[in-house]
């Protein structure tokens, strides 16, 4: 096995006297696609957020490519190749398509030019027009983003995260509140996306991610509980009795 | 048809040349104002509102301290003069140095906070430097206010300018002006300006970008306060008198209502918003005392019915129009 690209070691969130996650310990091999799952609960949002750097873990610690990454700020986590879509679609809606990408790419060219037109930079806007095209939205690159439908926010959620080119791709339920169409649309693309780069899923639904992942890492009431390939999951006994509510 | 071409086309040329189209109609301004007096004024607070628009309506932060700016921009480059004896560009230089500095502090102080905090800290610190200047009354004149700023002539390059003669000072001053404006179109322009914006429609992802959302918003804000400082240091050579008013809380919800009025997130807006409330202002204090309550329900009407303000309004028209036409 070559080295984990992300290793999250002991970590612990509390929240007050809440508990969140308690002492979990997982490591993601690069190149793989890995979901993360469990019931409501299970602490898999605390998990993501603590992984993709919008608060730091309490206890432990979180290692990228061999670099303890603990308590790095959300910016320095983007700067450094762990890219995130949220599960609340999370866009600039009062931006056009094209400029949410625009910006977002903008991140490994320019951050704080004050006096140089942005006009002037073809390749950024020919990147994020790349991008539109990846995730089917190309033809709506003028609309506002709040006027697109939610599964084209949230593709266009998915295309500024690949803006920065990510080693890492983090995704909170990707398929949250998607049309069935939608949702297969949507999974194409993950399937595509896994052949490139790192992806870990956070997802609630089991079904969605057994035939989609390599790996699956379960958890429960904040803790790890299984890990393993999607049959080694479900002929688990643990997982059957806390997550498929059987024994 | 025809028409509507015509105003398409008139539309993206002043979204492109807006620098041009400002400067166009701030040339011809003081021909239509009933005294030129009143035009210097606008020219003045427009700034001071464009400035101010720069963190409210491109970055969504409401600061209501933005009279410490102003009012230090006056005071400094009073003082400049006054105490220090300096030339009236150099005053103009410590007037904005001054406001950027005080901008940096009360900055790195506010941006810790958000919403409503982020209004009462600007507030509060606003009104600290409201009484720090009041009370340095050796300096500043205390409450009479800075008096004595003199500067009658300037000298431009050996070209001797009547600085006392209103229509020279309105195009002397339009000169400072013009080169805020085009400073502040480029900011907006850059990917800096990209970035304000992907701030104000949403923090959490702008960082999640990788940008560093506080350095940022503190740039902007001391950039806001540089531009705020120039239109006080030039409102101070205008009037030769700084008046302790230019502190107070008051002067920074005028900056609040003149972009409201005019378009919050407008480049022009603000300009519009100035002229509109100085000259209600101007109106109504000739025929009441109470001009306030005046100036108050015409607010309050834009407020309810036309949020995006004058300017706002007008664009949001003409974009749409601009969208029917085409195929």
């Amino acid at each position: 096995m070559s080295l984990p690209i992300l290793e999250v070691e002991n970590v612990t969130k509390r929240f007050g006297n809440f508990v969140a996650l308690n002492q979990v310990s997982v490591a993601f091999q690069p190149g793989k696609l890995t979901a993360i799952i469990g019931p409501n609960g299970a602490g898999k949002s605390t998990f993501f957020n603590v992984v993709s750097g919008l608060f730091a873990p309490t206890e432990g610690r979180i290692r990228f490519q061999g670099r303890d990454i603990t308590g790095l700020a959300q910016h320095e986590f983007a700067r450094i190749g762990i890219a995130k879509s949220f599960q609340i679609t999370n866009v600039f809606k009062q931006l056009s398509a094209h400029e949410n990408v625009r910006v977002a790419a903008q991140m490994r060219a320019s951050r704080f030019a004050l006096l140089r037109p942005r006009d002037s930079m073809k390749a950024l806007i020919e990147q994020a027009d790349a991008l539109l095209e990846r995730v089917g939205l190309a033809a709506l690159r003028n609309k506002t983003a709040a006027d697109l439908a939610h599964g084209q926010q949230r593709a266009l959620e998915i295309a500024m995260a690949l803006a920065s080119d990510p080693l890492l791709l983090l995704m909170d339920e990707p398929t949250a509140g998607m049309s069935p169409e939608e949702t297969v649309v949507m999974m194409r693309l993950i399937v595509e996306l896994s052949q490139e780069r790192t992806l870990v899923l956070v997802e609630h639904k089991m079904k969605l991610v057994m035939g989609l992942c390599e790996r699956l890492i379960v958890l429960h009431h904040g803790e790890f509980l299984a890990e393993g390939t999607p049959d080694e999951i479900r002929n688990n006994s643990d997982v059957r009795r806390v997550y498929l509510g059987e024994g | 048809m025809n028409q509507a071409m015509t105003l398409a086309n008139s539309f993206n040329w002043i979204v492109r040349h807006r620098v041009g189209a400002v400067l166009f109609c701030l040339i011809l301004f003081p021909l239509l104002m009933p005294y030129e007096a009143l035009a210097i004024n606008i020219l003045i607070f427009g700034l001071y509102a464009v400035g101010f628009n720069l963190l409210f309506g491109y970055t969504g932060m409401l600061s209501f301290g933005h009279a410490a700016f102003l009012g230090v921009g006056s005071y400094l480059c009073g003082i400049a003069i006054v105490s220090g004896g300096w030339p009236w560009w150099a005053a103009i230089v410590a007037g904005v140095a001054a406001a950027s500095l005080v901008g940096l502090v009360i900055g790195y102080l506010a941006i810790r906070t958000r919403g409503i905090y982020f209004s009462m800290v600007t507030l509060a610190l606003g009104q600290i430097v409201y009484y720090v200047f009041y009370k340095a009354e050796s300096w500043t004149g205390g409450e009479n206010g800075l008096r004595g700023i003199r500067v009658e002539a300037i000298n431009l390059l050996g070209w001797q300018l009547d600085f006392l003669n209103p229509i020279t000072k309105y195009y002397l001053i339009l000169v400072f002006v013009a080169a805020a404006l085009w400073f502040v179109s480029r900011v907006l322009n850059s990917p800096f300006g990209a970035v304000i914006e992907a701030i104000r429609e949403n923090e959490q992802r702008t960082a999640a970008c990788g940008f560093d959302v506080a350095r940022a918003k503190l740039l902007v804000f001391v950039l806001s306060a540089a531009v705020c400082g120039l239109a006080g240091a030039l409102r101070a050579l205008h009037l030769s008198i700084v008046p302790i008013d230019s502190l107070h809380y008051l002067q920074s919800g005028q900056a609040v209502m003149m972009c409201l009025l005019g378009g919050m997130g407008t480049f022009f807006g603000p300009f519009v918003g100035a002229a509109l409330f100085l000259y209600l202002e101007d109106v109504s204090t000739a025929v009441t005392t109470h001009w306030m309550a005046l100036v108050g329900v015409v607010f309050m009407v834009f407020v309810l019915f036309f949020p995006k303000g004058v300017w706002g309004s007008v664009l949001h028209w003409l974009a749409r129009k601009a969208a029917t036409e085409k195929p």
